[in-house]
């Protein structure tokens, strides 16, 4: 005999208890579950009003957020090839293919120049949506075009990451895409320029043991995850439960690897203090 | 007992014969030397037949080989017992899983630092896998600036299946480890030389990888990911690790098409376990070679030529 007994046959919710919303006109938040008009979550930056919750945007959100009016992107042009042909369940081509339609993105980063409150800057921003926000060749080549540019236009850089990590499709090609970009933060640094690396939702391998962590301020937006390892396998490594916020923003900061968190509503501002701060 | 990998069968059963054969003259004087002589003919053929046509799973299994030698064992034998180790990071504690210390090769000291795997499992346990935690990589960064202080060059043997995954390594900033270790790798003035001795995985090898020479012995291997690791993520299943070893072009020979490293070391037939002493002398050969030839180029110079040579890194289309 069984231990529970199931007195109700079928489903029993009733249509109008349903928490099924059309999507387009309302943002429902995946943390508190609260709810508001898509108009409005857009007026606080896709982040939510009840809890705090930062949702992921996207680089051009971003570089609309951060720059004052209009900004030029660079290196538009720039796509992944596919010297490997990999192949795994699906062809690598294939793959970039269909992102490319869906998400009209060429790949996993944007890079833009422009003003911050007056000041000249560089931003490249990552886009999650592009295969995880991975980094192959060609997020490694725009860092080093945006390294370029911030040497040419004598202008800060900062690098705004959201990435799963290298992208295995591209093997030990998007491993050394660490090396490169670390090369070529050595030039901006020698340059005496500063890079302000912004972390967010979320920063994970590749990215995080290379460019993101080397910020010479490294600044995260709230409970971003944050890791070398993804929570999943240091679970698996070792065999117990993860504590409470883990490996998120504050936790990061806790432990001495960033130096501050901002929302991102005041993320425009306090980047332009600290601009200015190195300026003058 | 010598281990045999499963594609080695056929050479253990003429390792077997051998054994047996010189048995029976031991035994009862009758003279099997004739019959030892065309088995080890033998032997000789069908290792080359195997080795031969490895693929690059097989190379990835022989880069895991029990028998194969580690970093101590290259660095105590190639500085004839002149190595000294140096412990510690000076920050919290000292990872057994990252060695490090000064050598000397035919009078000049050299500074090596490598992951180091244990033999058994009681010192795999202590090595942990030869797994490096936050400390090893900071251990490693202040080995390299002693190095650099003292203008003595550098050899870094990687031999890793990845850095440590684990809770407190994320507490000390895994992450940031090791991309301190690459950033300032860059910036030593001293030539380095990286040897991928066995497996190369991932930000675990590339953290004690930037050099101005990067080689790899015949059958080890470096990629992104370990080949069981890109199966079940790409494949969700274990089950198509061989394939993933094809696809993510992780041998020497690959690495070296894709001008990711600059040099291969050959391994003796059979695999580097099979004649460690050969082994030795090639890897010996190629560090001399290396020091003397980056011993020659301004700091400077070396400098930028090495920012340059990973920038060049990547391949894409369009403008």
């Amino acid at each position: 005999m069984g231990w529970f007994k199931r007195e109700k046959q079928g489903i029993t919710t009733t249509t109008g208890e349903k928490k099924e919303i059309k999507e387009g006109l309302w943002y429902k938040c995946p943390k508190c579950q609260s709810v508001v008009s898509s108009d409005e979550h857009k007026e606080t930056l896709n982040v939510c009003k009840t809890c705090g919750h930062h949702e992921r945007i996207t680089a051009e959100d971003y570089f609309n957020l951060l720059f004052d009016g209009k900004y030029t992107e660079i290196a538009k042009g720039l796509k992944s090839d596919d010297p490997l042909k990999f192949e795994d369940t699906k062809k690598y081509v294939d793959r970039v293919k269909a992102v490319e339609e869906k998400t009209g993105l060429k790949d996993a980063i944007r890079v833009a120049h422009g003003k911050i409150e007056s000041q000249t800057a560089v931003i490249a921003a990552m886009d999650f949506g592009f295969i995880g926000g991975s980094m192959g060749s060609v997020v490694g080549e725009k860092i080093a075009r945006a390294v370029d540019k911030a040497i040419a236009t004598e202008s800060p850089l900062i690098i705004i990451s959201k990435s799963g990590g290298a992208r295995m499709m591209e093997a030990g090609l998007s491993l050394m895409q660490m090396a490169k970009t670390s090369a070529k933060l050595n030039q901006l640094s020698e340059a005496g320029l500063p890079y302000i690396s912004l972390l967010t939702d979320p920063t994970t391998g590749g990215v995080t043991a290379s460019f993101a962590m080397l910020g010479d301020i490294n600044i995260a937006e709230p409970n971003a995850l944050i890791a070398f390892a993804g929570p999943r396998v240091v679970k698996e490594t070792i065999g117990r439960d993860l504590p409470e916020g883990f490996q998120r923003s504050e936790f990061v900061l806790e432990h001495g690897f960033l130096d501050l968190i901002v929302e991102r509503k005041d993320l425009k501002s306090k980047i332009a203090q600290l601009m200015a701060q190195f300026a003058n | 007992m010598p281990t045999y990998l499963d594609f080695e069968k056929p050479i253990e059963a003429i390792d077997e014969e051998v054994k047996k054969a010189q048995e029976i003259e031991e035994n009862s004087g009758v003279d099997t030397s004739k019959t030892v002589k065309e088995l080890e003919k033998k032997l000789k053929t069908t290792i080359k037949g195997i080795y031969s046509e490895l693929t690059p799973w097989q190379r990835v299994q022989l880069s895991r080989h029990p028998e194969r030698p580690y970093s101590l064992d290259y660095i105590n034998h190639i500085t004839d017992g002149t190595f000294i180790e140096l412990h510690g990071d000076r920050n919290v504690k000292d990872d057994k899983a990252m060695i490090g210390g000064f050598g000397m090769i035919d009078g000049q000291t050299v500074m090596f630092v490598g992951q180091q795997k244990g033999v058994n499992t009681k010192q795999r346990q202590y090595r942990n896998f030869g797994m490096p935690n936050p400390e090893g990589y900071r251990k490693a960064l202040r080995l390299f600036k002693l190095a650099e202080k003292f203008n003595k060059p550098i050899v870094t043997l990687i031999d890793t299946p990845g850095a440590f995954p684990g809770l407190e390594a994320e507490e000390r900033g895994q992450g940031e480890a090791i991309a301190r270790n690459i950033y300032e790798m860059m910036n030593i003035k001293v030539p380095i030389i990286c040897i991928i001795i066995g497996e190369g995985a991932s930000g675990g090898a590339l953290g004690i990888g930037v050099g101005d020479q990067v080689v790899m012995l015949e059958n080890s291997w470096y990629s992104v990911i370990s080949p069981e690791n890109c199966s079940t993520i790409l494949w969700r299943s274990w089950d198509f690790k061989e394939k993933a070893a094809e696809q993510l072009n992780l041998t020497s020979s690959d690495m070296k098409a894709l001008k990711i490293i600059d040099e291969i070391v050959k391994e003796p037939l059979g695999g580097a376990h099979r004649n460690r002493e050969e082994v030795f002398a090639n890897v010996k050969a190629c560090i001399q070679k290396n020091i003397t030839k980056y011993q020659k180029v301004e700091a400077s110079k070396l400098v930028s030529k090495r920012i340059d040579k990973f920038c060049d890194m990547g391949v894409y289309k369009g403008r």
